[in-house]
């Protein structure tokens, strides 16, 4: 029930840990539980015996012998402030060791991704050692199962903080100064993660998805997120693609193999393989998108996305444009 | 009294402007028309009525601007408003007028030297948002939509306004020695 009921939609728990930096951090939440929990069973049943036993005596006529009671009370305060001293530094103790083996960036050349807050997604680029297998995707971070991963963190406008709590702890992210963190997915499924640190208005609905699979199906995606958008073929959809780069679209958003080179918004090279749109907030379905483009105050008031008044037949063209973008 | 109600509940009215965040607003359906950017006109001289910004009075759309100055690159040719290859905002010389309308018209149609035309390319509510921007530069608006922080370039050292021409501070003052 406990975990149940800490456990949010899709895989979004500290108390199952996909890998092994999760698993540090899931252990000191039960080490911290379990103590936790005893102190107050120890506390509670002290309090209950100590009231039934007054009750008793009270009951039998006994007078309370101040002069015997005076050293107990002593003895009992003194042993409580120990204990308590003794277990706050058990938690601080294990806290800091947890911190310490947790820091440690793996010598074996990681998978390298920069991910940096934006109000209120995040971008996420896969560094390479050759430009051109440099690419950036948004609000998802694919990785291989069982390998290390290195994220490189920064900030563009305000204090962000990823959390993908199946995988790893919390991280700040901050405007000008470079963090990492680590992790490792040791299972292949899709972890949820979300921003920890209140970044504005829009806080709350800037969520990231983690894929995590097996080696070979990565890489595939990697391949096919390297390429440019390929080119729109049918009519609907190169007039679709007109519609994208003649009006407000181009002014935020990039396609590669496009002219539309604005770095401001997510990139949509390969919007159509996205699982969700909006930073986490909507299925990346056909319906969702236009939404999205014609009224998006109305689903994340404040962001930085304005309403577009298009055409019916626009709208239509550049939703069939968009959802070609695989 | 009632004329000095009246002005308590209008200065109301304004202090709730200025936080006002209106994001599902339906933006001006027609664009200013029959906007003059010169003085000079053939025939009597015919002043046309000035239409209000609609963000001249709102610090967050103010703020908003500036954010879009920089994502649509206006700093590009302008820089912060001290201009560069583009004329600077800050000072008081207009060449196409410093009306809400002229500036609105100067972003939708572009002017000669290049500066291109935004048309179909701002949704007509963030333009107005420049527009209240660009105008809080050279102090046009009121003082109470202006930001107070210093996020960007100032008319001088010291600032603590976006610009404040009636109490120019000079923080730093060179040595007589140095002076011409």
């Amino acid at each position: 029930m406990l975990q149940g009921g800490l456990r949010g939609a899709l895989n979004q728990s500290v108390l199952e840990a996909s890998g092994p930096q999760a698993a540090k951090v899931e252990r000191l939440w039960w080490i911290a539980f379990t103590t936790a929990a005893i102190v107050y069973v120890l506390t509670m049943g002290a309090l209950w015996f100590a009231a039934r036993r007054a009750r008793r005596r009270e009951l039998r006529g006994e007078l309370l012998d101040e002069t015997a009671a005076e050293p107990r009370m002593t003895r009992a305060v003194t042993w409580g402030t120990a204990a308590t001293l003794v277990i706050l530094l058990l938690f601080l103790g294990a806290d800091l060791l947890v911190g310490r083996t947790l820091s440690p960036i793996p010598k074996k050349q990681p998978l390298t991704i920069e991910v940096t807050g934006h109000q209120w997604w995040w971008e996420v680029a896969y560094a390479d050692t050759s430009p051109h297998g440099r690419f950036t995707t948004a609000n998802e971070i694919h990785v291989p199962v069982g390998e290390p991963v290195l994220l490189v963190l920064e900030a563009q406008d305000v204090i962000h903080s990823i959390w993908v709590p199946n995988l790893a702890g919390k991280k700040d992210l901050i405007p000008g100064y470079t963090q990492s963190l680590w992790f490792q997915a040791d299972t292949a499924g899709l972890y949820r993660g979300q921003c920890a640190e209140f970044c504005g208005l829009q806080h709350a609905k800037m969520a990231l998805q983690v894929v995590a699979e097996p080696r070979t199906k990565y890489e595939e995606w990697a391949a096919g997120q390297q390429k440019p958008a390929q080119n729109a073929t049918d009519p609907v959809a190169s007039r679709g693609r007109e519609v994208f780069l003649t009006g407000t679209c181009v002014m935020c958003h990039a396609i590669e193999g496009t002219s539309a080179g604005s770095h401001v918004g997510p990139d949509l090279t390969h919007l159509a393989s996205r699982r969700t749109i909006a930073a986490g907030t909507l299925p990346n379905t056909r319906g969702a998108l236009a939404g999205w483009i014609v009224d998006p105050q109305r689903i994340k008031p404040g962001v930085h996305m304005p309403p577009n008044q298009l055409k019916p037949q626009d709208l239509d063209a550049l939703l069939t444009y968009l959802q070609t973008l695989k | 009294m009632v004329g000095a109600s009246a002005l308590v509940l209008l200065s109301l009215a304004n202090a709730c402007d200025r936080e006002q965040r209106r994001f599902r607003e339906n933006p001006p359906s027609t664009s200013p028309s029959n906007v003059r950017v010169s003085a000079l006109q053939p025939g009597t001289m015919v002043d046309t009525a000035h239409v209000a910004g609609p963000y001249d009075n709102n610090a967050w759309a103010v703020t908003e601007g500036q954010r879009l100055f920089g994502w649509y690159n206006c700093s590009g040719c302008h820089a912060n408003g001290g201009g560069g290859m583009g004329p600077p905002l800050m000072d008081d010389k207009w060449i196409y007028g410093s009306s809400p309308e002229n500036i609105y018209n100067t972003i939708v149609q572009g002017r000669p030297n290049g500066m291109p035309s935004f048309a179909g390319k701002i949704p007509t509510q963030q333009i107005w948002m420049l527009v209240a921007y660009v105008r809080s530069l050279s102090a046009l608006n009121t003082t109470g939509a202006r930001s107070s922080r210093q996020d960007h370039m100032m008319m001088y050292p010291g600032s603590t306004s976006l610009q404040d021409p009636a109490k120019p501070v000079q923080s730093f003052k060179p040595p007589a020695s140095e002076m011409p």
